[in-house]
């Protein structure tokens, strides 16, 4: 199937309320195709460097003892509750193996829902539930989605206990439908889309094996054996500051460090990216909620 | 109970609601340690007063105390520390941070069983010398180990 | 009210090797918030751990301890079944008491 690219990437980033600056700037579109071919040729891995080395042994201490665990455990006590507007739990939310089964859905996730005819990732599809289910405004969740010294939103805690749900399982990102061969395609084409003053993209910085910032090695999302980095650890509990993040929260802050427009929350354009990455990583073990820098 | 009795005669206001609470039974003795916290140990912005605190100016290194930290920390935020003494009769394991603001940063006492170990997890400031006292039989020993912090990039 | 801990107690060997994580701040005092107000200190000051009522170990805790701690301790003599409780106290007074049995 050839797809075309260009107008499905710039219709994503326009329904995220994003500009697409190069577009704006005039740039033909055939300047954009920098993307490497994701065909899988594993990254040979080389010896990681004494300091990479010793935070790898100190964060399967920190990994043991994760207070991830803490947020999981609050997210189970808000799927059984009885809250919002509706007065009930979340129970019977549908995450794609039928209502109510959290077990295993969340490394299938993003998928295809043919309720809202669209492709969700699992923060977004739980704000659905929140929403049909419950009763709560999605517009209200969207105002402070992200964790802070104050509070953690209730769809961090809840996609924290649905991704530990998924512990241990392998990544089965589903690609049968159209619209998640859609979601891939235009995620890949997101990862690669030039933007932006510095004039970057996510394939800048994750696009080739062997980058840094200071001292964190930057995994390579497109590459098969990075792909899992992208993953792997999220639901993220981040030492800095000492807050949950889901990688909603991820994809938000490397936008903002690209010098884009923040995506929506929840929007299209970000389960596109998540699909793009996950499907990367298909087959490989999801070890749960994690730890992060 | 001996505990209870050097809290409640401190004297203080605190005491006094401490020691009503007691008598009207809403708190159990182990809660009221907070009261029982070493202050002037713990409000000491450096180590020869953190130490002062701890009754610990004479401890003496000691190769039977363990402490496991990282050579270079990934964040200075979350620093995993584990410490334990061999030394026999180790009642109490202290560690402080010489650089932070507050260098002391926990003391445990074991009694009934307890091994004297203890995993924690602490903030540094700064690149900074991790100590710990033990206390055995009266006496104070001492180990110690730099831990480099580093800044980091973006968070995974 | 603070939220509830997680504790995790197991034999391991002779002894039972016991994992708190809690759930709290651990505000230093030292940091100023976007107005540049400083935050107040609010930490835990004691932990205490019991197994079958009888204090294991006795803490104190200072602002140096990373925010939402995590604590390991390890007991000789305690079996499988045996009552752990954890309990903390905080320099506002809140405090917070779990328990769970050795497995």
């Amino acid at each position: 199937m050839k797809y075309t690219i260009t107008l499905g990437a710039l219709a994503a980033l326009s329904l995220a309320g994003i500009a697409p600056s190069a577009a704006a700037q005039g740039k033909p579109a055939a300047e954009k195709h920098h993307m490497k071919p994701m065909h899988a040729m594993p990254a040979m891995k080389a010896a990681p460097d004494p300091t990479t080395a010793d935070f790898e042994k100190f964060r399967e201490v920190l990994e043991d003892d994760n207070p991830a665990e803490l947020f999981e455990q609050k997210g189970k006590e808000l799927w059984t509750m009885k809250r919002g507007p509706k007065n009930a739990s979340l129970e019977q939310c549908d995450l794609g193996l039928g209502p109510g089964v959290v077990k295993g859905a969340y490394v299938k996730m993003p998928r295809y829902f043919a309720d809202v005819d669209q492709v969700m990732d699992a923060e977004r599809r739980i704000v659905y539930c929140m929403e049909t289910l419950q009763g709560f405004k999605a517009a209200d969740l969207a105002k402070k989605p992200f964790s802070s010294d104050s509070s953690t939103p209730d769809p961090v805690s809840l996609t924290t206990y649905v991704a530990g749900q998924s512990r241990g399982m392998k990544l089965a990102i589903p690609q049968k439908n159209p619209k998640e061969r859609e979601a891939f395609e235009v995620g890949r084409e997101i990862f690669h889309y030039r933007a932006g003053p510095y004039d970057f993209s996510c394939a800048t910085c994750h696009g080739e094996d062997g980058k840094r910032i200071r001292t964190q090695v930057l995994p390579n999302l497109s590459s098969k054996s990075g792909a899992m980095a992208a993953t792997q650890g999220w639901p993220g509990y981040r030492m800095t500051g000492g807050l949950m993040h889901t990688i909603q929260w991820r994809m938000n802050d490397c936008f903002r460090q690209q010098r884009f427009p923040e995506p929506g929350y929840v929007s299209q354009t970000i389960t596109d990216l998540l699909t793009y990455m996950a499907v990367n990583a298909n087959g490989q073990v999801y070890k749960g909620p994690g730890i992060k820098r | 109970m001996d505990m209870l009795r050097r809290t409640i005669l401190k004297g203080a206001s605190v005491s006094g609601v401490l020691s009503v609470a007691l008598a009207a039974g809403v708190l159990k003795p182990g809660q009221v340690l907070a009261a029982d916290w070493n202050k002037s140990a713990f409000d000491s912005k450096d180590l020869d007063g953190a130490m002062k605190g701890l009754g610990a100016t004479a401890a003496t290194e000691s190769k039977d105390i363990v402490l496991k930290a990282p050579d270079i920390a990934e964040n200075g935020a979350v620093v995993p520390v584990d410490v334990a003494s061999n030394i026999p009769n180790t009642s109490e394991l202290s560690i402080l941070v010489v650089k932070n603001p507050f260098p002391l940063s926990t003391t445990f006492h074991f009694s009934n069983g307890a091994i004297p170990e203890a995993a924690v997890r602490l903030k540094l400031a700064q690149t900074s010398v991790v100590k710990v006292v033990a206390k055995a039989d009266g006496k104070f020993y001492t180990a110690q180990k730099e831990v480099k912090v580093t800044v980091g990039g973006c968070g995974g | 009210m603070a939220d509830p801990m997680k504790i995790r107690a197991q034999m391991k060997g002779d002894a039972a090797e016991i994992r708190v994580l809690m759930s709290h701040p651990m505000e230093t005092g030292q940091r100023k918030d976007g107005a540049g107000k400083v935050i107040p200190a609010h930490f835990i000051q004691s932990v205490t751990v019991t197994v079958n009522g009888k204090t294991v170990v006795d803490g104190q805790i200072g602002t140096s301890v990373s925010r939402n701690p995590v604590f390991g301790f390890r007991v000789k003599g305690a079996k499988a079944g045996d009552k752990v409780v954890v309990s903390w106290v905080d320099n506002t007074g809140d405090k917070r008491s779990d328990e769970t049995a050795i497995n």
